[in-house]
């Protein structure tokens, strides 16, 4: 019989309460952005500290999560998939389930509420893959907001069904043809709507970077994720994880997981992000394994770059994990030692993808096939009765075209 | 005395703003730099404000951002910048230079480095948009060492409290972003603008200048009459963007006299008045 080490939940959970006041995470986070958006940002953070304090803002969100949205998300035991590795158990916290097939509406109903608080009837949002942009569309058409979304021509033409959906709800599909053409450009894009727009308009950012607030304003939204994992753990397997695993882009599906359980000290948090082609060939976007700290989108924290400092453009085949920086809570997470962070390659995501389909019945988004590959890794040589909780954190009906491709498949 | 507070202290001698051009440095290459630089001074600019390309101007207009792309492609770095600066100083050594751009290049050559091979090359003054005063305090060290002036924004939003902030930070000059937007945008409401100044002036004895939206030497010598100096980028820009290569430094030149002579009218309209 293999000895038990101690329990994941046998210790106390210790205080966390970062960022301080003014947004630092350690020396990570941040107001890095010019004057001019200052007293934007200065607006949005003493409303969001309001609705924060607020039950009636609470209540709201609780109600439109449970009705609209469909929460709570259940935690699945995936049994066959665990006993076809031979070692330690995978849970599933089913995000894919949601309204919209993944966590990003967590984030944008919060905000959407929010904007409604300030006024601001025009919502802009960017998008890398669609998926933040059709929530925002989503949310924008849930309450009547004029709905703005800028998206880079490169990822125009790779997720025409995405801009689709954005176009049937009502917003409007800006693309951006500037620098890369992707995520990053389409943020520039969006923030300077938004410097130029600000007193009608809301920016919904939608992962935990950009300036202060957001980076916690947007993991608070999507930390209903891990604060209902801390109450169906135990109903549902008798005690809290050993490992929480969640794939890492920007960073807020693995916030919303990761964050209730920062006090856990028993609980080991890993992120993992896109090696792409593999970290060697320079190929990825595997921030935090391979970057460095520098200043991009309003906050310090690691990032992709030359040796000028110059922002590199990176590969993933997970359009939503295709981003040069990575929230900077977990660039302190990193720091500290208290997560973290390891990558999976295209290849290795892509065959936890058909695996998981195969074992399961449940097709995971290529973002989250990366958290469930790395599980997939870890199982094997862990005792049986410990226990993996992967953050699932979408679907993967938008992954259709790219899978088959992959699979050298056209339709 | 350093070059940026004596070129304002011998405008107000002649009762004249001063005239701050910006161009993206390495735009259309780095070849071209030293030449419009050259042009610039010679048809009347009093400091030059060289923009450091960064792949993701956040909070640039499309004009500014091509020339940062323009300057990235031709192979421009931070320290290929900083050489172009030393070979001018050689040449000139009255007109003062400050490099705008962003947080991110400066930072990975390390804020301490940059700040003592700014000031060897002969640089006045760094503005760097993404560093806001709170978060510029081992910033504003680093460069008081190397004697160079932080330069910082305000704009139509700052509260009486930034103002206030900026005001005990800023040396040289503080720059005030004259409209809510990005560079190269539409053109300015003057009033608005000189109110402004009247209450940033109530806290510093700083000189003000101010840019974004200043497109045409009318405008220019409206802002003039009130301003310590006046930043024209984008305009100066998109000529650079529309020569031949070879004719940039001349078209930019010829641009910028047209608004010296903007300046210089509002100098004779207020010792009319």
């Amino acid at each position: 019989m293999q000895m038990r080490e101690p329990v994941a939940d046998s210790r106390q959970p210790a205080a966390y309460d970062l960022p301080d006041a003014t947004g630092h995470f350690g020396p990570y986070g941040g107001t890095f952005v010019a004057e001019t958006l200052q007293a934007a940002l200065a607006e949005l953070r003493e409303a969001y500290e309001a609705c924060r304090k607020d039950p009636a803002f609470q209540a709201e969100l609780a109600y439109e999560l449970e009705h609209y949205v469909g929460r709570p998300s259940p935690v699945y035991h995936a049994r066959r998939l665990s006993d076809e590795l031979g070692g330690a158990q995978i849970y599933l916290k089913r995000e894919d389930l949601n309204h919209t097939g993944a966590h990003k509406v967590n984030n944008t109903m919060g905000q959407a509420l929010v904007a409604r608080r300030m006024g601001k009837p025009r919502v802009i949002a960017e998008t890398g893959a669609g998926q933040h942009g059709v929530a925002t569309a989503t949310v924008a058409a849930r309450y009547g907001m004029e709905c703005v979304v800028y998206m880079g021509t490169e990822d125009i033409a790779r997720q025409a069904q995405n801009v689709y959906r954005m176009k049937l709800l009502g917003a409007t599909v800006v693309p951006v043809s500037s620098g890369s053409r992707t995520l990053k450009d389409a943020l520039n894009e969006a923030m300077r709507d938004w410097v130029t727009n600000v007193a009608n308009t809301f920016y919904i950012i939608g992962t935990v970077a950009g300036p202060h607030p957001y980076p916690m304003m947007v993991r608070d939204f999507n930390s209903v994720v891990g604060k209902e994992c801390l109450v169906q753990m135990p109903a549902l397997a008798g005690r809290q994880p050993d490992y929480v695993l969640a794939c890492v882009g920007g960073g807020s599906n693995a916030m919303g997981i990761f964050h209730p359980y920062i006090p856990h000290e028993g609980v080991k948090l890993i992120g993992v992000e896109a090696g792409g082609l593999g970290i060697a060939t320079g190929r990825h976007a595997a921030t935090l394994s391979a970057g460095s700290p520098g200043v991009l989108h309003g906050n310090r924290t690691y990032l992709m770059q030359d040796a000028d400092g110059q922002i590199l453009e990176t590969h993933s085949i997970s359009a939503g994990l295709d981003y040069p920086g990575v929230g900077p809570e977990h660039a302190w997470l990193k720091d500290s030692g208290r997560a973290c962070y390891v990558s999976i390659t295209d290849d290795e995501a892509l065959a936890a993808f058909h695996t998981l389909c195969r074992t399961e019945g449940i097709i995971p988004a290529l973002e989250s096939s990366h958290a469930v590959a790395h599980a997939m890794k870890m199982a094997p040589s862990l005792p049986k009765d410990r226990i993996l909780l992967v953050n699932l954190s979408g679907r993967g009906d938008k992954d259709m075209h790219t899978v088959a491709k992959a699979s050298g498949i056209t339709f | 005395m350093s070059r940026i507070a004596a070129t304002f202290e011998r405008l107000r001698g002649e009762r004249r703003a001063a005239l701050v051009p910006f161009v993206t440095a390495g735009d259309p290459s780095p070849a071209h730099t030293l030449g419009i630089i050259r042009s610039l001074v010679a048809n009347g600019a009093d400091v030059i404000e060289l923009g450091v390309p960064f792949s993701d101007p956040m909070a640039d207009g499309p004009t500014i951002q091509r020339a940062s792309e323009r300057a990235l492609r031709a192979g421009t770095g931070l320290a290929l910048i900083l050489d172009t600066v030393r070979q001018y100083r050689r040449e000139d050594d009255r007109t003062p230079i400050v490099l705008m751009g962003y947080a991110n290049p400066v930072e990975h050559m390390g804020v301490a480095a940059f700040a003592a091979r700014a000031k060897e090359a002969g640089v006045d003054g760094v503005l760097i948009v993404d560093y806001p005063p709170e978060e510029s305090a081992a910033w504003v060290q680093a460069l008081a060492g190397a004697g160079i002036d932080p330069i910082f924004l305000l704009s139509p939003t700052s509260s009486e409290a930034r103002i206030d902030l900026v005001s005990r930070m800023a040396k040289g000059y503080i720059y005030y972003v004259s409209l809510k937007g990005v560079t190269g945008a539409a053109n300015i409401d003057t009033a608005d603008v000189e109110r402004m100044l009247a209450r940033i002036r109530a806290s510093t004895s700083v000189p003000v200048g101010v840019g974004f939206g200043i497109r045409e030497p009318e405008t220019a010598r409206a802002i003039a009459r009130f301003a310590d100096a006046v930043v024209i980028g984008s305009r100066i820009v998109e000529e650079i963007e529309r020569a031949e290569p070879d004719r940039a430094a001349a078209q930019a030149g010829a641009t910028l006299a047209a608004f010296r002579a903007g300046v210089d009218a509002a100098a004779r309209d207020k010792a009319a008045a």
